[in-house]
């Protein structure tokens, strides 16, 4: 049987989801390491500067920046389906408060937004990628993750 | 002619395996380094602006979203500045269940980065995943591994509700309470993982790694006699000892402008944070059945060496499983508590706890109707950051001098900058707060 590539990606968040998912790994480990290939997760190696081709892309967090932007365009290119992942990616807040600043607040933190080239407002994933399967949660929701894992393993 | 080995750039846009997003530049000339660069390329979520005028209860659950990896921490380190600001003491059984929850936290939180993040490298893998089950030796430690991490794990889930972002632990005390009978169930598996630690931190004593610095080092935390983590007096390697609200008068800034977090210095020296400053500090005070058991090792300390940062953690998780059983078994009955009232006023309030890397201050300025008008959170990364890259370039030099390749250094770096388990997620969010 092929493995199934996966990549695991994070973007603007707390990465409390890839938590969930190491610690999900306490129970699924075996399991995983014969049916599933991790061919770019950061949190488990050194995974290759070119994005590789992916089955499933798990995308954690918020888009805050034109290189964030352009990676997750990326991502869309090379993984046949997108899952994104936890409150950040499928809704967008918490990561997006500034969106919602007052004047003040928006005040102190403009040159940093400036100097650091973000972009104008925080996005979901959806915002800028076609998703096609959501794990919403903050931290993602264990039993959804593991339904869709479940479901492309056994297609 | 030229070696290509003498003059070369390194650009690691992520470093792997940490918490977060790290960068690190360096431009190589004729074996001499003329550039390098260490930042936190995680980018803001602005937690100190976001948590102006919202009511003080909202905060612990929302501060928590900083970090996903030590969530926990700064929820206890956000309660106990609301309470101390409105001059709520804890109930006893409140202490110890926070403490049964932090514990947990450190068993998987340390256990996370000693088993997944640092052992891959001591055995010339790439990954935990690349560990054979049909090998025995790699198959007993991909056991140990998830095994170990996930007693951690319960005992957070028992305690707290959630190991992440734990919805239980509130103001004043708890919104539910653990059943006396799950906390008591959890004693063989503590007892179980123990054994398994122990191996643990006789990998770590035994790795070939070492890195001293040669600037002056000056180790800073909270020491609290029973090593709890969550309470104590600030002290550092110099012998001072201060109040913890003191904290963010006592750290100098140090601006980075390429990073996306400010670092810190202590008295013009470079300072460290997290699970070797507590054991410089206070290996004393461990459990007695760790200090027995780890007495070995123990001796390494007090050490500058910053790759005795990961013996240290393994120590810890072994005080936190003898000290968490002690507790457990301390039980004889959960008490109907509820949690205590809230009276808002006028106040200023700090919370300061060792976070799993080390030192976390939260201050909240809140105004009589218990709404937060101003916050500074001060985060264990931030304290280590210049450390970080003075070690980085001192162990570069060396490498340059042994003739070592581009390759070489880059892994070197990334194992060195590992071994103090930064956490960027954390590190990235704040701003330099004015006091009054």
């Amino acid at each position: 049987m092929n493995k199934l590539r996966v990549g695991w990606f994070s973007f603007s968040c707390c990465e409390d989801s890839t938590i969930i998912f190491t610690e999900l790994l306490n129970n699924h480990y075996l399991e995983w390491k014969k049916k599933l290939e991790f061919v770019h997760a950061k949190v488990l190696k050194r995974s290759p500067d070119i994005i590789p081709d992916m089955d499933i892309a798990f995308v954690e967090g918020a888009i805050t920046s034109d290189s964030q932007e352009k990676k997750l365009r990326n991502i869309r290119e090379k993984a046949k389906i997108i899952v994104a992942i936890g409150a950040c990616a499928v809704i967008g807040s918490p990561s997006n408060q500034r969106n919602f600043f007052n004047e003040k607040q928006s005040e102190e933190i403009k040159s940093i937004l400036e100097n650091f080239k973000y972009k104008d407002k925080v996005f979901k994933v959806s915002d800028i990628v076609k998703v096609d399967e959501v794990v919403p949660g903050c931290p993602m929701n264990e039993e959804i993750f593991l339904r869709i894992v479940n479901k492309y393993l056994n297609q | 002619m030229h070696d290509i080995n003498d003059s070369f750039d390194i650009n690691l846009d992520e470093v792997s395996k940490v918490e977060g997003a790290a960068s690190l530049e360096i431009k190589v000339r004729n074996r001499k380094i003329e550039d390098l660069k260490f930042y936190i390329s995680e980018w803001k979520r602005f937690y100190t602006q976001a948590i102006q005028g919202k009511p003080v209860v909202a905060a612990p659950q929302l501060v928590a979203r900083i970090c996903g990896t030590c969530s926990n921490a700064h929820l206890l380190c956000s309660i106990k500045a609301i309470e101390n600001a409105f001059g709520i003491i804890p109930s006893p059984q409140t202490m110890l269940l926070r403490k049964l929850l932090y514990y947990g936290l450190i068993i998987r939180d340390h256990g996370l980065h000693l088993y997944i993040f640092s052992m891959p490298d001591l055995f010339g893998k790439n990954s935990i995943l690349d560990f054979d089950e049909n090998i025995p030796a790699e198959k007993e430690l991909l056991e140990e591994t998830f095994s170990v991490k996930e007693v951690g794990n319960l005992l957070s889930i028992v305690v707290g509700g959630r190991s992440v972002h734990a919805p239980m632990p509130t103001i004043g005390g708890f919104l539910k309470l653990p059943k006396l009978d799950d906390l008591k169930n959890l004693v063989p598996k503590l007892n179980e993982i123990r054994p398994k630690i122990l191996k643990l931190i006789k990998i770590f004593a035994e790795a070939p790694l070492n890195l001293k610095t040669s600037a002056k080092l000056n180790f800073s935390s909270l020491v609290s006699p029973d090593f709890s983590f969550l309470e104590g007096k600030l002290k550092n390697s110099i012998g001072e000892t201060m109040l913890t609200n003191e904290l963010s008068s006592y750290l100098e800034t140090v601006i980075i402008p390429y990073s996306h977090a400010r670092g810190f210095k202590l008295q013009g020296n470079l300072m460290m944070v997290g699970a070797l400053a507590r054991l410089n500090l206070a290996k004393d005070n461990l459990h007695s059945k760790t200090k027995l058991d780890s007495a070995k090792y123990l001796s390494f300390f007090p050490s500058t060496d910053l790759f005795h940062n990961n013996l240290a953690q393994a120590i810890e998780m072994l005080h936190s499983v003898d000290s968490s059983i002690d507790l457990i078994q301390s039980l004889s009955i959960i008490n109907d508590e509820k949690p205590q009232k809230l009276i808002p006023k006028k106040s200023v309030g700090v919370g300061t706890i060792e976070a799993p890397r080390g030192t976390l201050f939260h201050k909240y300025e809140i105004d009589e109707h218990g709404t937060i008008k101003k916050a500074e959170i001060i985060v264990p990364t931030g304290q280590n950051h210049v450390l970080m890259e003075r070690g980085i370039f001192e162990q570069t030099k060396k490498l340059l001098l042994e003739k070592a390749d581009k390759e070489k250094i880059i892994f070197e770096a990334e194992r060195l900058i590992r071994a103090f388990d930064p956490c960027m997620s954390c590190a990235s969010h704040f701003l330099k707060v004015k006091w009054k």
